[in-house]
């Protein structure tokens, strides 16, 4: 692997003082709670769905993705499908109630006709279960990779990354984050048309002769990079069983990976930064378009660095595969190339924990803080205090869980993190638009289940009992009777667990929790029915086709 | 006023019925798409339990997702790939039809009310 170049480096110092440059901008232009939460309004639908793009391609789905496809091949494309078909059914569900009944949060729109402190309450807890666990992946696979990518030591990556996040969020709120963001989407989408052109010219522009590389048999995979490509047989075309260890697994990461994204705060926050309902839709529309386009080519880059770097050397790099993409720039274009996309996968995550950040701070602030705490009647200066002061304490915050969590697994947490956005907050969101009968203790309860019913399913699970507390593997090249022992080891205590009465066999509960969330939140509304609940819902239904009323005039 | 109401409903309830049946479709594609898969996996954990290994060339016809069209595109791949395309179609027509045709309905009503 390359050495950090001063490349990488100098494309990391242009990003960040380019960045800060638009916050001491933007910071001029953040004097309300609307500025420091939805950029004003002022955002056009196009430059909306590449904020939203840059909020969503995270370093998990660019760097994680290409690193699945090239060692596992087909079934990274499970990944790709799931996370891409969420957009639409926001665009059809969500986005234009959202849009036209909420403020600032999500909690705005199920809180509308309800008693606005237990959901607010309960939706905060549902909101923070998701940012948290997202920030703590975030940061731990950031200080992880620019250990790798840049050497330097983990504690001062966390630090660097939590540093100048805070400054984007802090004194550039929205408008500073959402600029962010449309630089990372246009570096990063830019990068990896660049890789993919690149890849492809070796294959005759055709991703199938790629393909067909990969799936040759009869060459040495362990044979030496440079000339040779190398090639894996046709299974690598086929679905196996690591990513997805059984049929319900797979139908349950999928509901997660679908629906989650419809449940994720950062991303329904964008929709407040337009105008209006038009413009929100267009931007789902060119954030699909984005997004997809982006999951053909990570599919291409990580067939180009299974085929031209080779798994071998990949897993040797260490980082489980995310090294993948890294890798394959430096043998197609050499080493600057390599430190313009290290440099655009710290851009990815600064930009990615920034807008989380500015969720969780909304969460706190708006929701907590205003809407619970001083019952919905802030003056503007104490609204600014109180976002701002969130913001800094869930940066420190930040920073501190991914020095806790160092050294950790935490490629559970992105699954963990869209189980409970599914659960917890997609039920809550759809149930509050769509049914009269849905009452303030019905949303209270659905969003509590979702939220525990995840942690709890999780930490019975697989995933946690087996891959993070159960006995490891004996090291690589150990003597065969250490293997063994080992292997038994493994065996007897995954025997045991799984004859305990809470083993939960599933890695991914969603399944269990999304239906068993809607099903709470429908029987106790049924249960206990309430009056004033229903009565607004007249009002709801009216506002989230007309949108806001435009002063007294529209009354 | 009454008709007013009347007209508004309608027209929201007929965006809501192209909503579902546009999420339905999106949601029976990829779920097409996902049981395949699943079925698949459960083909192969049923192979593996019984001790078979799988080869390096891959199952290929035996698996419905592993069928070739040619040397380097399954099925899986190709289905895969059209999940994205077929996102991609059904978000450009609901917007074009919603910023269109919806927004002047809208638009008509709220001047009427006004």
């Amino acid at each position: 692997m390359p050495q950090t170049s001063t490349t990488s480096i100098l494309f990391f110092f242009v990003f960040v003082s380019a960045t800060l440059v638009i916050t001491y901008w933007a910071a001029k232009r953040t004097k309300t709670t609307e500025h420091f939460y939805a950029a004003g309004r002022s955002i056009t639908g196009f430059q909306n769905g590449l904020a939203l793009a840059g909020d969503y391609m995270s370093a998990a789905s660019f760097l994680g993705i290409a690193g699945l496809v090239a060692l596992n091949g087909f079934d990274g494309l499970i990944y790709s499908t799931g996370w891409l078909v969420g957009w639409p059914i926001i665009l059809f569900l969500i986005a234009e109630p959202l849009r036209n009944l909420g403020k600032y949060t999500f909690t705005d729109v199920v809180a509308y006709r309800l008693q606005q402190k237990p959901v607010r309450i309960a939706a905060a807890i549902g909101t923070m279960a998701v940012v948290l666990t997202y920030l703590i992946a975030q940061m731990v696979g950031s200080g992880t990779l620019i250990k790798l990518l840049f050497g330097i030591p983990y504690v001062w990556a966390e630090i660097i990354v939590g540093g100048v996040m805070i400054m984007y969020v802090l004194f550039g709120g929205m408008i500073a984050t959402t600029w962010v963001q449309i630089i990372k989407a246009c570096l990063l989408l830019g990068g990896a048309v660049a890789m993919a052109l690149i890849v492809l010219s070796k294959f005759g522009f055709n991703p199938i002769n790629l393909f067909a590389q990969a799936a040759k048999e009869g060459c040495d995979p362990a044979a030496a990079a440079g000339s040779q490509m190398f090639c894996y047989g046709g299974k690598v075309l086929e679905p196996g069983i690591k990513v997805v260890t059984g049929a319900w697994d797979a139908v349950s990461l999928g509901l997660a990976l679908m629906f989650g994204t419809a449940g994720l705060p950062h991303i329904l926050m964008r929709f407040y930064t337009v105008p209006n309902a038009k413009a929100a839709r267009v931007s789902v529309m060119w954030a699909t378009i984005w997004i997809g386009g982006f999951y053909l080519i990570t599919f291409i880059l990580g067939f180009g660095s299974m085929v031209l770097v080779g798994q071998k050397n990949i897993l040797a790099a260490g980082g489980g595969g995310n090294m993948a993409a890294p890798l394959l720039a430096n043998v197609i274009a050499g080493e600057v190339f390599f430190g313009f996309i290290c440099a655009v996968a710290f851009a990815t995550i600064l930009a990615v924990v920034a807008g989380l950040t500015l969720a969780g701070a909304g969460a706190l602030s708006h929701d907590l803080w205003v809407n619970v705490v001083r019952g919905g009647h802030a003056p503007q200066h104490e609204q600014m205090i109180a976002a701002r002061a969130a913001s800094l304490i869930l940066g420190i915050c930040a920073v501190l869980l991914g020095i806790v969590f160092q050294g950790q697994n935490v490629a559970y947490m992105v699954g963990l993190t869209f189980s409970i956005a599914a659960s917890a907050n997609f039920p809550a969101l759809v149930l509050s638009v769509f049914w009269r009968k849905f009452t303030t203790w019905g949303a209270v309860c659905s969003i509590l289940f979702g939220a525990i019913g995840t942690l709890v399913l999780i930490y019975c699970g697989p995933t946690i009992q087996f891959d993070l507390l159960g006995p490891k593997a004996a090291a690589a090249g150990s003597p065969k009777e250490v293997v063994d022992a080992a292997n038994a080891a493994i065996a007897a205590y995954k025997a045991d667990i799984m004859a305990k009465w809470w083993y939960f066999p599933l890695k991914n509960p969603c399944i269990y929790t999304m239906t068993g969330s809607f099903l709470i939140g429908i029987v106790i509304s049924l249960l206990a029915p309430e009056r004033a609940a229903q009565e607004g819902f007249n009002e709801v239904e009216r506002r989230a086709v007309l949108g806001e009323p435009k002063g007294a005039a529209a009354e | 006023m009454h008709d007013h109401e009347q007209r508004l409903h309608a027209i929201s309830a007929h965006r809501w019925r192209i909503a579902f049946v546009l999420s339905a479709i999106m949601l029976a594609a990829y779920y097409g798409f996902i049981l395949l898969v699943a079925a698949d996996v459960g083909v192969i954990q049923e192979m593996v339990r019984a001790g078979k290994a799988i080869p390096a060339a891959g199952l290929g016809g035996q698996i419905t997702l592993g069928m070739r069209l040619s040397d380097g595109l399954s099925v899986g791949v190709l289905l895969g790939a059209l999940v994205i395309v077929f996102a991609w179609v059904l978000t450009i027509i609901y917007t074009k039809w919603a910023n269109g045709v919806y927004d002047r309905e809208i638009e008509e009503l709220s001047h009427l009310a006004r």
